[in-house]
This record gives C-alpha cells, structure tokens and sequence, in this order.
C-alpha cells in the first residue's frame, strides 16, 4: 500500500471511529448517571440499549414508511420511533428499578448486591429480546442504498454517521442542561455528591432514582437505535459494548456524564485505530485493555470524578451472621 | 453383550458392577452427614487428647457408614430403575458434579472472599484447553490439514488436570496483579473482560485449539475399562467385571472420578475455610479496613483466594472437556460458563460448600428441564405466536435470570444459607 493511501485508511478509520465513539458516548453517559446517582455498576445498561433499538424495530413496522430523507438512509418515520422509544426504554428501566433494585436498596444491599442484581437483569432482559424477536441479525432499513460522501484526504463517511454524532452532542447537551439548570438536575448531583446529605435537605430521593432511570434509559435507547442504523440489530449487540462504555465512563471520569463524551470518542478512535493492525474481532478487547491501563494510569478519570480507590464496604447483609 | 445372567432390566451381574461403581459417589453424599452427626458428639469429650484421638475414629466409622449406605442406595436404585433413567441420571450427576467444582472454585473467590468474579468463563476455558491439548496427540497426516493445535503432548490424564490448575491459577495472578487494587466493580468488569478476550483467542486463533472448529480426540480417562477387552493391566477378577460393562456405561466410570475431584476439592475448601487463612478470607469479605488494620496484608489474601478458586475452576474446566472429548469457544460464553454458575452458587448459599454442590445440582436440574418443559409447551406457545416454538429454548435464559433476582429479593442467604464458622485452630 503507498504512504499516502495508509495515511488516509488511518484517517477513515478515525472518522469512523468518532462515529462509534458517539454511541458508546452516548451509552456511557447514561451507565455513568446511573452509577453517579445510584453507585453501582449497571451491567444490564448494554442490554437496555438492545430493548431500545429493537423497540425502534417495531416500531418502524407499525409507523407507515415515507421517503427517505435525503441524503440519510431513513425516513422521518424513523425520528418518530426514535423519540417514542427513548420514553418508553425510560420507563423499562425505572419498571426494572421498581421490581429488582428498590426493594434491595431499601434493605441497604451492598452495592455489589446490586451489580449482581443488575448481572441477572441483564440476562432477563436479552431472554425477552430472544423471545420477542428472536436470534436472527435484523436491519431498519433493507436494501436501501446507503451513499458515502468523500471528504478530503480520502476519508469517506456515511451522512447517517454524521447524523449519529450530530444527536449525540445535542442529546449530551440536553443532558447537560437538565443536570444543570433544572430542580431535578440538581437534585441527581446533589445525591452523587452526598446522599445522605441529600435524603437529610429533604430530597425524595426515590423520585431522583426514577428519574434517573428515565433519562440513563432515553439515552440507552438512542445509542442502540444509532448503533443498530450503522450497522444492524442482533440481540447481543448492547452486551458487546458493555465494555468499551465502561472504559469510556472512566475516562471521562465515572459518575461525571459530560465526561462520558470525551471518553466515548477516545474509545471508539482507538478501537477502529486498532483494527488497522488487529483482527477486528478483538474490538471489544481493545476497550477492555484502555480501561485496564487507564485504571493504573489515573485512576480518577481525565476530569476527576469519583476516585477508584480500594472499597469500603458495608458489612454484608446478604450472608446469615 | 449377552453376558448378564438374567437378562432382567438392569439386573444380573452389570448391575451388580454398576452398583459398585455407584456406591462411591452415593457414599460421597452419606458420608460428610455420619460424620457431621458423630463429630457432633466429641463435645462431650473431657481432655483434648481424648478429643483429637475420637475424631480420627469417628472419621473412619462415619466414612465407612456412608460406604455402607452407599452400596445399600446404589443397589436399590439399580434394581428399582428402569436402566435408560438410570443411565441419564449418571450422566446428569456428571454434568452437574462438574458444575460442582466450578461453583465449589466460586464459593472460595466470592463466598468467602466478596470477590466478584464475572468471568468464571475465562478460567473454565484455560482449564479445559489446557488439558486438552496437554493430553492429546499432534494432529499428523491428512488430519493435520484440518486440525492445528499448538501442543499435543500426549501426557496422561491426571498431568493433563495439573497442568489446567496451574495454567488456570498463572492466569487468574496475571489478571489479579493489575485488577485486584481496583474497588469491587472495577474487578468486576475486568474478568468480564478477561473472559470475552479468553473466548476471542480461542475462536480466532486457529494455530492454537483449532480455533472455531472444535478440538476433537480429547482421551477419556480410563476409557478401556468399557471397552472389550478391557485395560491389559486389570487383575484377571476385575478385567472379568469391567467385561460386563459396554461403552455406553462410560458415564459410570467418570462419575467416579469426577466424585473424587468434588470431594477433594471440598474437604480441601471445607478444611481451608476453618483454618486461620479462611477466618482472614472472611474478615476481608465484611471489613477490608479493618482486616488491613490488624496487619494482614490484603491484597496477598485476596490474590491467594483468586487464584485458589481459578485453580479449582480449571480443574472443573478440564474434567468437562474429558467428558465430552471435544470441545470448542461456543461453550464458554458468559450465559453457560459464567453466569448459570453464579446462580447455583447463590442458589445453594454462598459461603457454605455443600451449598455450593447443591445449587449446582438443582439449577443444572432446572436448566436440563426446562429443555423438556419447552417441548412441552409447544402447542401453547404456538397459539400465543407462531415463532414463539421455535424460539422457546430462550425461556430457560429467561427462567435461570428470574430464579436469580428471586433468590436475591426472597432469600439472599441461600437455600442452605451461611453456617456460623469455628476455626478449628
């Protein structure tokens, strides 16, 4: 291959990396919020992202077809479903908090208890997206031509990737603003500072979970629905990508969301970056890798945010003294 | 082979082989009951001395009692049960014996440590591989162009299962070095992480297990006991016994020795967990500060713990590929190889070893039965939605992620729950 040629396949894949860095970004904003909130890891955040973008699946079979919307791939029925679906992965979410994790965070469960919890969800869930639709690979859209445009330097994109990235500042921005300006965005960083302090200045601090869920679940739903119209639906598809918006939270310093955007693009860069020398079957391992050395290296996050330091646990409540 | 007197049903003089093969493991469960039962009794016992020599006695004469009613079971049941259900009840008892270890190899990471090890996958993997391609042969001719491996030593069984130990514990100290200072749910997603990269190696590297193909002509330990004739170096007595078996009894042979693995490996957890190291283990679980204020060097335990329980995996890991005799990176996923274990060991009661061998025989029993189940339900889930059969296998994901969140909600402890632990030293 000529040098000029190398130096543009590197540049694709850094675009198209960005472009994948935008749907883990969006992923780990909310698996960050959750854990910012709530403090545990949410292991079933992947596989409610894959409810989300299958919801979208059905629902594209119900709304009637339009036009594609030049130069995009989908039409507007697909914004609809997008917009009815995020609301309604929300709600799958706070369901699941209602059922599953309330009743053990009311017993005051160790936060691992809730991982746990959380590792069982995960499986229940992917089981419903099984039997609901089952194993196959599915697509949004079939057969419809999905034109590249070329940039300079050789780079060719896809208006669809542009169109992931550019929902993914706006819905980070979104974010942003209701952690920022809204009484219940202030609440979510009063309770990731200090919960009780939180529960003591009179916040109901169930009414911050449920909304919590809302929101991490919306942005779950979105990136699934991005990921499956770049690619395609398979039911492990969020599960995947567990590991890269692991990676991605903590480098954007986990519990801070904004961070997670940063962090989703370094992620998604090194990981297309990486199948340039790797077989990309080890993409997923390539996230896992950065969080390891990013974990040594600075432990914090780029930004700060809670520290990773040895756990102090409470004592178990879940053995039999 | 028309060698039984009979010709009864699981009668005559295979049955009576059978029986005997089946007295060990069924003596395996009596036994530990006799003795917990007689030990209970030292107590009354005045001078320490006195003590130390009952105990020696009440082993053997429990152990001895379980042998009795061992070979009194086994007989029964060989005579009462119609041999196709017996025969699958064997080959059931292996399959969840192996589970066993794996959830036995838990119980010291999670159990008693609070190490939250997701990625039993990866180590059940290392396990079998290793042993398997310590005690296969080099593929050679025509078979090597369609099966590559790195090694083929050829070593023997029981080499075999050392190796997948150590090879298992070298790798939990690797991954143990950079994770273990990390809080709990860092650790977490790192064995996650580890796992999926032990699965992508396998299924893409084809110089080194065959990569997607599986690796095929694993040798089953003691083999030639089941085949006609049988081993050269038997006695004549028992070379004349091992005639009447027929290949298809083979599970019979390996649930002998899986019942030795098992128990090995719980009188060593069980022995373990009394000893000082075990009361470090626990007083980690529940107040790392304040373990590592009393001068014990947490991070030490922890790693011992980890790459214990990783060893007893990999054994685990090794007697399932030398049951099956071949194996490929599709049974090594988080579902199978990771999560189905920590619901047994949660099932049975995390901290307590006989919990741990009892989930891993109820929930191997849910999964095998819900295959039936599903069957079953065919017409019913056929009239709800015309997919839905064909899809129905996915309901025991389904069944084994609810029967978690219960245990989790409804009876955290376990069915069998912790026991209040006396270190014996």
């Amino acid at each position: 291959m000529p040098e000029s040629s190398q130096v543009s396949y590197l540049f694709s894949l850094a675009s198209w990396g960005v472009m994948l860095g935008g749907v883990i970004a969006l992923g780990a904003v909310g698996l960050s919020l959750v854990y910012g909130v709530l403090r545990f890891a949410n292991l079933a955040h992947g596989d409610l992202m894959t409810i989300g973008a299958y919801a979208v699946f059905s629902m594209l079979a119900w709304l009637p077809q339009g036009e594609a919307l030049a130069p995009f791939s989908f039409g507007r029925e697909f914004l609809v479903a997008l917009a009815l679906a995020m609301p309604l992965t929300g709600l799958v979410g706070w369901a699941v908090d209602r059922l599953f994790y309330r009743p053990l965070r009311r017993r005051e469960s160790p936060p691992l208890i809730l991982t746990m919890a959380s590792l069982g969800v995960a499986f229940l869930l992917r089981s419903l997206v099984y039997l609901g639709w089952g194993a196959d690979f599915r697509f949004y859209y079939t057969g419809r031509p999905r034109p590249s445009l070329a940039l300079p330097l050789g780079v060719r994109i896809r208006p669809d990737q542009v169109f992931i990235l550019g929902l993914t500042v706006l819905l980070v921005v979104l974010t942003y603003l209701l952690l920022e300006k809204t009484r219940i965005g202030k609440a979510m960083r009063a309770m990731a500072d200090n919960p009780a302090l939180a529960r003591v200045s009179g916040i109901d601090t169930e009414r911050v979970a449920a909304w919590t869920w809302l929101v991490g679940g919306a942005l779950a739903a979105a990136a699934g629905a991005m990921l499956a119209l770049d690619a395609q639906l398979r039911p492990e598809m969020g599960w995947f990508l567990l590991l890269s918006m692991f990676a991605a939270a903590v480098l954007g310093g986990l519990g801070k969301p904004y961070g997670a955007l940063f962090g989703g693009v370094a992620i998604g860069v090194a990981q297309q970056e990486a199948t340039a020398f790797l077989n990309p079957a080890y993409g997923p391992g390539v996230g896992f890798v950065a969080l390891i050395l990013l974990l040594l290296w600075r432990p914090q996050g780029l930004f700060g945010g809670q520290a990773v330091r040895l756990g102090r646990r409470r004592p178990s409540k879940w053995v039999r003294a | 082979m028309g060698e039984s007197v009979t010709g009864t049903e699981g009668g005559g003089l295979a049955g009576v082989v059978k029986a005997v093969l089946l007295a060990l493991p069924l003596a395996g469960l009596a036994a530990p009951l006799f003795v917990k039962r007689l030990l209970a009794t030292t107590s009354s016992m005045q001078t320490p001395e006195a003590r130390v020599d009952g105990r020696a006695r009440l082993i053997a004469s429990g152990t001895l009692l379980g042998l009795a009613t061992g070979l009194s079971a086994a007989g029964l049941l060989v005579w009462l049960l119609p041999e196709g259900i017996l025969a699958y009840l064997v080959s059931f008892a292996v399959a969840a014996s192996i589970f066993a270890l794996l959830s036995l190899g838990l119980n010291v990471q999670w159990g008693y440590t609070g190490l939250f090890n997701i990625g039993i996958a990866g180590f059940f993997a290392v396990g079998a591989f290793t042993s398997a391609l310590v005690t296969t042969a080099m593929p050679a001719g025509p078979l090597a162009l369609y099966s590559q491996q790195l090694l083929g030593l050829k070593l023997p069984f029981i080499a075999g299962v050392g190796a997948a130990a150590a090879v298992s514990g070298l790798v939990a100290w690797l991954i143990g070095l950079p994770t273990l200072r990390l809080r709990d749910e860092y650790f977490a997603v790192a064995t996650i992480g580890i796992a999926e990269i032990v699965r992508l190696v396998f299924q893409n590297e084809r110089w080194l297990a065959n990569g997607p193909q599986p690796l095929r002509g694993i040798p089953r330990p003691l083999y030639c006991l089941v085949e006609d004739p049988p081993c050269a170096w038997l006695p004549p007595p028992l070379a004349a016994a091992a005639r009447l078996l027929e290949p298809r009894d083979y599970p019979y042979v390996y649930l002998v020795i899986v019942t030795l693995f098992v128990a090995a490996a719980y009188l060593a957890t069980e022995r373990a967990i009394r000893s000082p190291w075990g009361r470090v283990l626990r007083a980690i679980r529940e107040e790392e500060a304040a373990a590592a204020m009393s001068g014990k060097d947490v991070a030490a335990f922890k790693m011992q713990a980890l790459v214990v329980g990783a060893m007893i995996m990999g054994v685990g890991g090794a007697l399932y590929a030398h049951y099956l005799a071949s194996i490929d990176y599709s049974h090594f996923t988080p579902l199978y190889g990771t999560f189905l274990i920590w619901v047994m060991l949660m099932l049975g009661g995390s901290g307590n070893n006989r919990g741990a061998i009892l989930g891993a025989f109820v929930i191997w029993g849910v999964w095998t039965g819900t295959a039936f189940l599903t069957d079953r339900l065919g017409p019913t889930l056929a009239a709800i939605s015309p997919q839905l059969p064909a899809r129905a296998p996915y309901l025991r994901y389904l069944v084994i992620a609810l029967i978690l969140e219960l245990i989790l909600l409804f009876r955290p402890q376990g069915l069998l729950g912790e026991e209040r632990r006396v270190s014996a030293f």
